[in-house]
């Protein structure tokens, strides 16, 4: 069993408490969510206060040639699962894939909460781990690295909602944006790994046999990276 | 947003809207008793668990009781759990 890797980004939105989990509700379709296909609230109580929902997302999935022997192209499934307390004012939400599971899990928490100042901050963590034998470190490492470059891009997609949902907030769109690396050495070797891996294959120490083993990393990194953006839930 | 099943995306845009106004208008308020919208929901669930047993969706995973996720991680950041205590 493979353990996750982990990376966390903290947002801040121009916006309190109740406009944000307004909007929260309300997120999809915007512009940066395309791949986006459909949502359903699939669970919904309240209990002790506090909203409880399941919602069924599901997602494009262009999958790439050598994915095919693993999954067909059906859309990819997410569900979300979130613990509104009003009381408190967060908003926890949890989210991640169902199917596919071997391939790569990605797990993401974000949890809303109401800073002091009246704006609203929203941490947000991602696990990633796959059971892919030999892809396993360089799809964590490179989910990540996807994940952190998504991370503006997520938070301007919940502002365009937020900006239509409440327009007197015209102007004040600036968010910014903490990132830092849980185990950014376990990511430097991960790197290295994948390359090794990859090399051990070709054996030879031909030169030709080495520009084979780059170009299978970058094959390697690129469907890493396009897995976990398929994966991930955004925006 | 369009629902899973083609024919439940009329009921989920009527159900959302009602649940939009319900969370303004009482939730937040700290009104809690959710009844409002419940008659459209159970016809947009019945809707909506259809659709997902003809696409052959996993119902065990989403069946569970909804989690914030965050014991799972919890424990995966320890070792080993030591199930001597507790």
């Amino acid at each position: 069993m493979v353990t996750a890797s982990q990376c966390t980004t903290e947002t801040v939105f121009d916006y309190s408490w109740k406009q944000v989990v307004q909007a929260y509700w309300n997120r999809y379709p915007n512009p940066s969510s395309t791949h986006v296909l459909t949502e359903d609230t699939i669970q919904r109580e309240v209990r002790d206060g506090k909203l409880y929902s399941r919602r069924l997302l599901s997602k494009t999935n262009p999958v790439p040639n050598w994915g095919k022997r693993f999954y067909n192209n059906a859309p990819v499934k997410i569900v979300e699962d979130s613990i509104l307390d009003p009381q408190k004012k967060t908003l926890v939400t949890f989210t991640r894939n169902i199917g596919f599971k071997k391939i790569m899990n990605v797990d993401e928490i974000v949890e809303y909460s109401e800073q002091q100042d009246g704006r609203t901050l929203a941490v947000r963590r991602a696990y990633i781990s796959s059971q892919v034998f030999g892809f396993s470190r360089a799809i964590r490492a490179f989910g990540i690295e996807r994940f952190k470059s998504n991370c503006n891009k997520a938070a301007s997609g919940f502002n365009y909602v937020l900006r239509n949902m409440f327009p007197k907030n015209v102007g004040e769109t600036g968010t910014y944006k903490l990132s830092k690396d849980v185990n950014e050495n376990e990511t430097a070797a991960a790197s290295t790994t994948g390359t090794s891996q990859i090399q051990q294959a070709t054996v030879n120490k031909t030169e030709a046999l080495k520009m084979a083993g780059k170009a299978g990393y970058e094959y390697l990194k690129n469907h890493a990276i396009k897995l976990a953006q398929i994966f991930s839930i955004k925006n | 947003m369009n629902s899973l099943g083609d024919d439940c995306t009329e009921l989920k845009k009527q159900y959302d809207a009602c649940f939009n106004s319900w969370f303004s208008e009482h939730f937040l308020k700290g009104r809690h008793d959710d009844s409002l919208c419940a008659p459209i929901f159970k016809v947009y669930q019945d809707c909506v668990k259809r659709a997902m047993r003809e696409q052959k969706i996993e119902l065990r995973e989403i069946e569970s009781e909804i989690t914030t996720g965050e014991q799972n991680h919890e424990q995966q950041q320890q070792e080993k759990p030591d199930h001597t205590k507790s």
